[in-house]
């Protein structure tokens, strides 16, 4: 008997009861088999299920929430209320204007844009319309929305709701319905001044809030890369050993340094030369010292990077704010989209709940959360190619999902 | 060869290419299947259609939101801030607290909530947690919420999205994502009391939003209970004659008295009586003469009904709204939910985009929009005792209102108006009249934003002053400091006030201070 047929008389046997095992073959190979038909069979048992009462049967009232959503009283809503005030009020200062875009998306524009993360978007059911799913973030709306409408040049703020079909683990501030609270300058500029603009706002909005002292860590993409390829990283482990690096701000530098060389398979001499360079912490002090360093500026991306960092501090200073930013080479913050300076801003209080993170191995999500963190964001070029023709972005993506967390 | 053989031998064929038309049989009466069974050979199926690539296979990218849905631009957004605005301060005023709820519910919740728009909802995939759907509205979460916290007293206002798989038109308005703005008063109280007060609102929201003039017509469901009753109107098709009567704001006489005797089966003489009766509109004087009709006034229900449409009239007198409130017989609005008063505002100029609206047999759906209607509600006294699990009964009265057919008002007078829809509040630009000033400017700007003046600058080291006053011009910045080598010498800035193209030079200290002034003024 073909494949096939087992396959029949082993669902047929489910059928009527029988408890044999059964496993679906790799089908693929047989001819003629369409999805159409698929679909069909499908509905057919589908409406089956319905009949046999397949709901539950009963309509016994639950009165809760769904999973990892929850009501906001009028005590939150009191206080969400001030603290969009005190944001709001920071982007308008800079000139943003604001956008929105709906809850759900066509799937097909969330499709391939999250990695890994993928298994974590909601789905809306098939009801006989077009595929939808709701947003995961920001971001990809943001530039669906850029290229449907042309837009090169634009300063938007965007505040809603998210949605992630994490496990939520409702003491650690993590829901699947949140809000983000991002920022983003699009437009091809001089270098660096939109960067320094993003930084300025978040230290406004951060002393504004009156959340406790707070640190900004900044980085840059091609640093680290930069910083790898000096330190005798193969180039097919860089983003692998880059989420490793990004554990430093969990883990003590030796537990990082046996992840690198233990599960990575880097070795022990590139791990301790990665080391001494992720130790360093400054201002524009280091990047002048790094540039000037000699293993280091063999790379021609780090001292690209080296340079922006030294632009970025200048205008920092006018701006008044170096005195909550520094240049620290362990930050290597998030997706891998960003192209260019990275930060993450840092509550430095204790007392504070600090709010720990599941360790997700690969590309760390936007949304990991370390001790205290309160703000992240970079530049991401490119990203915006898969859309419409070379978009020059940078953005700051707050994520304001653990604000009530911190000042309830 | 029993029915579950054939059933299987057909999914065999089905599968090897056969185009054996199948039907399934009714199989719920053939032993040892289980639910769980059938599960098990679905999620088969669907691997094997996942395998064979059956989402399209090719990610092709296309540029578009979902049906029915938008986004909003900057402009729109400004609109849209500007209304939230006007209607959340009359809230405020009026000492109602918000909540929020999470934009999906258990699918369990509403169920059996929405009768036949059931089918309107969202559900989301089942994918192996619990299931789910996108709220239909606000009202119903409002109940849960109420349920949940046991909460018997509260006023409450709540604007957020709801969704329904509606065939959008989109001219018409007619959106599957869209903002509703309730407000309710949820407690057990003296009559009308909350209920004038939901009239008050209406009325100031609709006055401050300057949408031209506009009428709030006031029913109630015991009076058209009581007026179907005694026109002999049989008590089973009470709710069928109520929603024909829904029409009249739509239809003429004629057509709804057609309905009622053709399609609902009603006897002419009952139509003609209710058609006397659904002609009536006034007000406290209206109520006080019907109360005296020898017919209406032998319905208990209908007097009841009556009593408290003078009491409210009294209310409404006081707190000086009865120019625009209109005691109107043909309201029959809404779902069947409404136990007491029920009132709708229309808006009576002419010249606003009419929105028609698909006629709806059964219970018409809150949102069904008449011409010119802008907000709807009524008292649902029963609601919250549905959720309850002891059935404790939480009276309510509210109000919607119709914010998307404001937004698309409030756009189209935008578009039509001379004056540009600001969507940025920059109130300064730093300028720059020569090279190289770049550093002097942020460090002008850092002043600015330091003192809570909202400025922005250039991203460009060396950009020309003209490009710099056009930004200005398309923002529509009021005021531009400009830095050039010889006023950084001399300690001043030049301020120039754009629509007027005056120029005048502040000495740095003062720059703040005449900034602010300037600004306040305008």
């Amino acid at each position: 008997m073909n494949m096939l047929g087992m396959f029949c008389i082993r669902a047929c046997s489910g059928l009527v009861g029988c408890r044999t095992a059964t496993r679906v073959r790799s089908l693929h190979s047989l001819p003629g088999i369409t999805v159409a038909q698929i679909d069909e069979e499908v509905a057919k048992l589908l409406q089956l299920k319905a009949q046999l009462g397949g709901d539950d049967g009963k309509h016994q009232f639950v009165l809760k929430t769904a999973k990892g959503t929850r009501d906001y009283n009028p005590k939150q809503m009191a206080i969400r209320e001030k603290v969009f005030n005190t944001i709001i009020g920071c982007f308008k200062r800079h000139g943003a204007e604001t956008i929105d875009t709906p809850v759900f998306e066509l799937k097909e524009t969330l499709t391939g844009k999250y990695g890994e993360d993928s298994k974590l978007i909601y789905d809306l059911k098939d009801q006989g319309g077009e595929l939808l799913s709701l947003r995961y973030d920001l971001t990809v709306p943001f530039a669906r929305y850029l290229a449907m409408n042309k837009i090169t040049n634009i300063k938007r703020y965007h505040i809603a709701k998210v949605y992630r079909r994490d496990n939520p683990a409702m003491t650690r501030g993590r829901y699947r319905e949140f809000y983000q609270c991002d920022f983003d300058i699009a437009g091809q500029y001089d270098a660096m001044i939109p960067d320094a603009e993003c930084l300025k706002i978040v230290h406004e909005i951060l002393s504004e809030l009156d959340l406790g002292d707070f640190r900004i860590k900044v980085n840059d993409r091609r640093i680290l890369d930069g910083m790898f390829a000096v330190c005798g990283v193969p180039d097919d482990k860089f983003r692998t050993i880059c989420s490793t690096v990004d554990k430093l701000d969990k883990l003590p530098w030796e537990e990082v340094k046996k992840e690198m060389v233990n599960e990575k398979g880097l070795s022990e001499e590139a791990a301790d030369q990665i080391g001494e360079y992720v130790s360093m912490q400054g201002g524009m002090d280091l990047a002048e010292r790094l540039l000037q360093d000699q293993k280091m500026s063999q790379s021609k991306q780090a001292c690209a990077g080296l340079s922006d960092i030294k632009l970025l501090f200048s205008y920092l200073q006018l701006f008044q704010v170096t005195d909550k930013v520094v240049f620290d080479l362990s930050l290597a913050r998030g997706l891998d989209y960003y192209t260019g300076i990275i930060y993450e801003a840092v509550l430095t209080q204790a007392g504070v709940a600090p709010v720990t993170t599941d360790a997700q191995n690969g590309a760390p999500s936007e949304e990991s959360v370390s001790v205290g963190s309160v703000a992240g964001g970079g530049r991401y070029d490119g990203k915006c190619r898969v859309w419409a023709s070379a978009l020059a972005s940078r953005g700051s993506s707050p994520s304001w999902s653990r604000k009530p967390r911190h000042i309830g | 060869m029993n029915m579950l053989g054939m059933f299987c031998i057909r999914a065999c064929s089905g599968l090897v290419g056969c185009r054996t038309a199948t039907r399934v049989r009714s199989l719920h009466s053939l032993p040892g299947i289980t639910v769980a069974q059938i599960d098990e050979e679905v999620a088969k199926l669907l691997q094997l259609k996942a395998q064979l690539g059956g989402d399209d296979g090719k990610h092709q990218f296309v540029l578009k939101t979902a049906k029915g849905t938008r986004d909003y631009n900057p402009k729109q957004m400004a609109i849209r801030e500007k209304v939230f605005n006007t209607i959340i301060g009359c809230f405020k005023r009026h000492g109602a607290e918000t909540i929020d709820t999470p934009v999906f519910e258990l699918k369990e919740t509403l169920t059996g909530k929405y009768g036949e728009d059931s089918k309107l909802i969202y559900d989301l995939k089942d994918q192996g947690g619990e299931l789910l759907s996108l709220r239909y509205d606000l009202t119903v979460p409002f109940a849960r919420y109420l349920a949940m916290n046991k909460i018997t007293n509260i006023k409450r206002y709540h604007i957020a999205k709801v969704y329904r798989r509606d065939n959008p038109a989109m001219t018409r308005g007619r959106y599957r994502e869209f903002y509703q703005c309730d407000f309710d008063i949820a407690g057990q109280y003296d009559a009308m009391i909350p209920d004038a007060e939901c009239l008050k609102i209406v009325h100031e929201i609709l006055s401050e939003l300057d949408l031209g003039d506009f009428r709030i017509k006031v029913n109630d469901r015991r009076i058209l209970d009581g007026m179907f009753a005694v026109c002999g109107v049989p008590d089973d098709k009470f709710r069928t004659i109520c929603s024909t009567v829904d029409k009249l704001d739509k239809l003429p006489w004629e057509e709804v008295k057609k309905e009622m005797v053709n399609e609902k089966g009603l006897s002419e003489e009952a139509a003609d009586q209710i058609g006397e009766y659904v002609s009536m509109q006034g007000g406290m004087d209206l109520a006080e003469r019907l109360l005296q009709d020898q017919k209406m006034s032998q319905s208990k229900q209908a007097c009841a009904g009556l009593s408290d449409i003078k009491l409210l009239f009294s209310y409404l007198q006081l707190f000086q709204v009865t120019d625009k409130v209109v005691f109107d017989l043909s309201l029959a609005r809404g779902l069947d939910y409404y136990t007491g008063i029920i009132y709708e505002a229309v808006l009576t100029q002419a010249g606003v985009a009419p929105v028609t609206t698909d006629a709806q047999n059964g219970a018409p759906s809150e949102e069904s929009v008449s011409v010119g209607s802008v907000a709807g509600g009524g008292r649902y006294d029963g609601l919250v005792g549905m959720f309850d699990p002891k059935g404790r009964k939480v009276p309510c009265v509210g109000v919607s209102i119709g914010i998307e057919r404001v937004f698309s008002i409030m756009e189209q007078k935008a578009e039509a108006s001379a004056e540009k829809v600001r969507t940025t509040e920059v109130q300064v630009m730093v300028a720059s009249a020569q090279k190289n000033l770049l550093e002097e400017k942020l460090k002008l700007i850092t002043e600015l934003w330091n003192a809570g003046i909202k400025a922005e600058v250039m991203y460009k080291k060396n950009p020309k002053l003209l490009s710099q006053l056009q930004h200005c011009e398309e923002s529509g910045i009021p005021l531009v400091a400009i830095l050039g080598e010889q006023e950084l010498k001399d300690g001043v800035v030049k301020l120039r006030v754009v629509a007027t193209r005056e120029e005048v030079d502040i000495s740095r200290a003062d720059l703040i201070g005449e900034i602010r002034r300037r600004t306040s003024e305008a």
